[in-house]
């Protein structure tokens, strides 16, 4: 009897370890304890969890409309995102994302603010108010990249030194020379509609930033995973010493993945003023920078598992901004399941690592 | 000096108590070599937290439990993570801030607009007719005046005891601590526990005296990085460390006292210009850590070499050896 009792104790056990240790069975562990977790937050805000998920989804992808917002919304999510692998294949953490994507917002639209009147056609002003955005967001992260490598300042404080630096940049432009006629208001005059992206007719969507943000995807996955130099950047991430030692510059490789991030998240920002807002305004790079580096964790910095990921973040945004109306609750929401998401999977992936190790342990004993 | 203005520059001191809590905290926490990056979240967090607590309890006393109370879960959370399940402690703490932050606002959300507590100011006897002291130091709130002896504390206890010295051990040489008999993991979830409680005081203090809770608008964003930066500021020294509390709150108030001397410049721009700049004063500390420097340094003729030299070690300040490395003792 007793032998038995414990042979079946032992056959639960091993179920248990073979899903918590199974990768794809504690992800999906992880998941779930996430949800329960959220249920648990919306019932103490003693709101019903069934509507708000309904209200969610309808808000998200429930129509063509909805759905067209989602896919506008991800653009600048999936592209800051892709900037975001090549630091974090280098081993960095660019926080400065927030800024990049604000300041290729301020050069795009510094340029078509200045082409505004003259008699530049709308096509070639938005492709120069693009470029100028990718290399304001390249600047900007080229900056800390210097501060790490010659201040000695960590990437994550020179990061937030220089979003910071956005952020009081931004307001001087929009409260002082780009102000618009009248009283201020914290945004700038709207651009001209012939420097806005060509839309899909009713939508905000433009097929230009859609195309370009799976063409970043691609040219991210090929670089990282195709080239010699994405090899080589790995390499500088995982182990700097070794990789100097094997004759990699490092710390040219390492102002070469900021800068390619960069050019990425000014382009999402260029984005923003030409393709969505077409003005610029205060904290116009809407937390994409600070999301992105979630995303990136959560994919486990693989670009192409980031895209469904940062698809199905920017869909809870959206979805979240319908409970202000119809529940009162506010919109912070999207933000506690994602950081619930990430911590979960985090959780189980190191309950995971944690089993498979004593595994180890107890087959070589 | 008119009293006005000096009334108002006392004021700097009842502000940085948040700070010099939130600073006093981290201290403690990467001292035994573990980083609580969440800080912007866990002050947010403890905010919302400690007002709901006092407005729902009409105490202030529970209103800082809780405070207390909601940054520690967090610590705890972050240090089970790295200590117990060896996560990167930079990912972990990431993505708390942005998750209490977020929370914050979402649970948050009922408590703006209900009837603010503010606590009562407590003059000291005698003190606080002292000409100039008396006004800026000695007419404050209780936890202001535990703020003064936070900092005093944190640095005797550090410096001056023998438990102290564990804490400094298990920071720089986790190894040797163990080997002397320390229980390196357990004094480090101690330590972050109990810095995370620290930090929650601070968020509390915002809510119910610097500030009110306010959701988005409390106007506290970004102030756990503020603190996280000036614990790198200070050198991890409790001292230091509220020298770079005092002056990031000093420049704040420089901000809004400055404003009617340059009416052309929006407001707005004073309120974020002590953010960048205080970031940037890292450069000033860490930039003795860049080899660059040294070699530049020999280039220069001997009397130039050793005025800088000196001048750069000594503001150059080194983290504890083993910050954010996982212990095994084995």
């Amino acid at each position: 009897m007793v032998s038995n009792r414990t042979e079946k104790a032992g056959g639960f056990g091993n179920i248990l370890r073979t899903l918590l240790t199974n990768r794809f069975s504690s992800i999906t562990i992880a998941v779930l304890l996430a949800l329960i977790i959220t249920w648990l937050v919306v019932l103490v805000m003693d709101a019903p969890p069934l509507r708000v998920f309904s209200i969610m989804v309808n808000g998200s992808v429930g129509s063509l409309d909805a759905a067209t917002q989602t896919l506008q919304a991800w653009v600048p999510l999936v592209l800051a995102t892709c900037g975001l692998m090549f630091t974090f294949t280098a081993g960095l953490w660019n926080i400065g994302m927030e800024g990049q994507i604000e300041m290729g917002a301020i050069c795009a639209y510094g340029v078509i603010h200045y082409m505004t009147g003259t008699p530049t056609p709308g096509y070639v002003a938005i492709t120069l108010a693009s470029l100028a955005g990718m290399a304001g967001g390249a600047i900007w992260a080229y900056m800390v990249g210097l501060l790490k490598n010659y201040g000695g300042v960590n990437e994550i404080f020179g990061g937030l030194g220089f979003n910071f630096i956005a952020d009081a940049f931004l307001l001087y432009l929009v409260y002082g020379p780009w102000k618009p006629e009248g009283v201020a208001q914290g945004s700038t005059k709207m651009i001209d509609a012939q420097y806005w992206l060509p839309q899909l007719p009713g939508s905000y969507l433009s097929l230009w930033s859609l195309g370009l943000a799976i063409v970043g995807i691609l040219v991210v996955t090929f670089v990282l995973k195709g080239t010699y130099f994405g090899l080589k950047l790995k390499a500088v991430g995982k182990n700097p010493k070794a990789s100097f030692m094997m004759g990699i510059p490092t710390s040219r490789y390492m102002l070469l993945s900021f800068v390619l991030c960069g050019l990425f998240g000014g382009l999402a920002g260029s984005f923003q003023v030409t393709g969505f807002l077409h003005v610029l305004r205060n904290s116009i790079s809407g937390g994409y920078g600070y999301l992105a580096l979630m995303v990136g964790m959560l994919a486990n910095y693989q670009p192409l598992i980031g895209v469904p990921i940062s698809l199905i973040f920017t869909a809870l945004n959206k979805g979240a901004t319908g409970l202000v109306i119809d529940l009162q609750l506010d919109t912070n929401f999207s933000g506690v399941i994602q950081g619930l998401l990430v911590l979960c999977v985090l959780l189980m992936d190191g309950v995971r690592r944690r089993l498979t190790k004593t595994f180890r342990g107890v087959q070589h004993g | 000096m008119d009293s006005n203005l000096l009334a108002s520059f006392g004021s700097v001191f009842a502000w940085a108590g948040p700070v010099v809590f939130a600073v006093m905290g981290e201290t403690l926490t990467e001292k035994a070599g573990v980083i609580n990056l969440s800080l912007n979240g866990s002050i947010i967090l403890s905010a919302m937290v400690g007002f709901a607590a006092a407005t729902t309890t009409g105490s202030f006393f529970w209103g800082f439990v809780g405070g207390a109370a909601a940054s520690a879960l967090v610590a705890f959370i972050i240090a089970f993570m790295s200590i117990g399940l060896k996560q990167s402690q930079v990912a972990v703490g990431y993505v708390l801030t942005l998750a209490t932050k977020s929370l914050a606002y979402f649970l948050g959300a009922p408590f703006i607009g209900k009837p603010v507590m503010q606590l009562p100011l407590v003059s000291i006897p005698f003190l606080d007719n002292l000409p100039y002291v008396g006004p800026v130091l000695f007419n404050k709130t209780l936890l202001t005046y535990l703020s003064y002896l936070l900092i005093i504390v944190c640095y005797i206890y550090m410096f001056k005891t023998s438990k102290g010295l564990i804490l400094q051990g298990i920071g720089e040489q986790p190894a040797a601590s163990f080997v002397r008999g320390a229980n390196v993991n357990r004094l480090r979830y101690l330590y972050t526990i109990l810095g995370g409680a620290l930090v929650g005081v601070g968020g509390a203090l915002y809510s119910l005296s610097v500030k009110t809770w306010n959701g988005q608008l409390t106007g506290i964003d970004g102030i756990g990085w503020i603190a996280l930066a000036i614990t790198i500021f200070g050198g991890w020294h409790p001292i230091r460390g509220a020298i770079g509390a005092y002056f990031f709150v000093f420049l704040q108030w420089l901000g809004i006292a400055l404003q009617p001397l340059l009416p052309n410049v929006n407001s707005r721009i004073f309120q974020v210009a002590p953010f960048p700049l205080m970031i940037l004063a890292l450069l000033f500390v860490n930039i003795g850590n860049a080899d660059w420097v040294d070699r530049t340094l020999a280039g220069l003729p001997e009397d130039a070499r050793k005025i800088i030299s000196r001048l750069i070690r000594g503001m150059r300040t080194r983290g504890p050896a083993a910050l954010g490395t996982p212990f095994e003792n084995e």
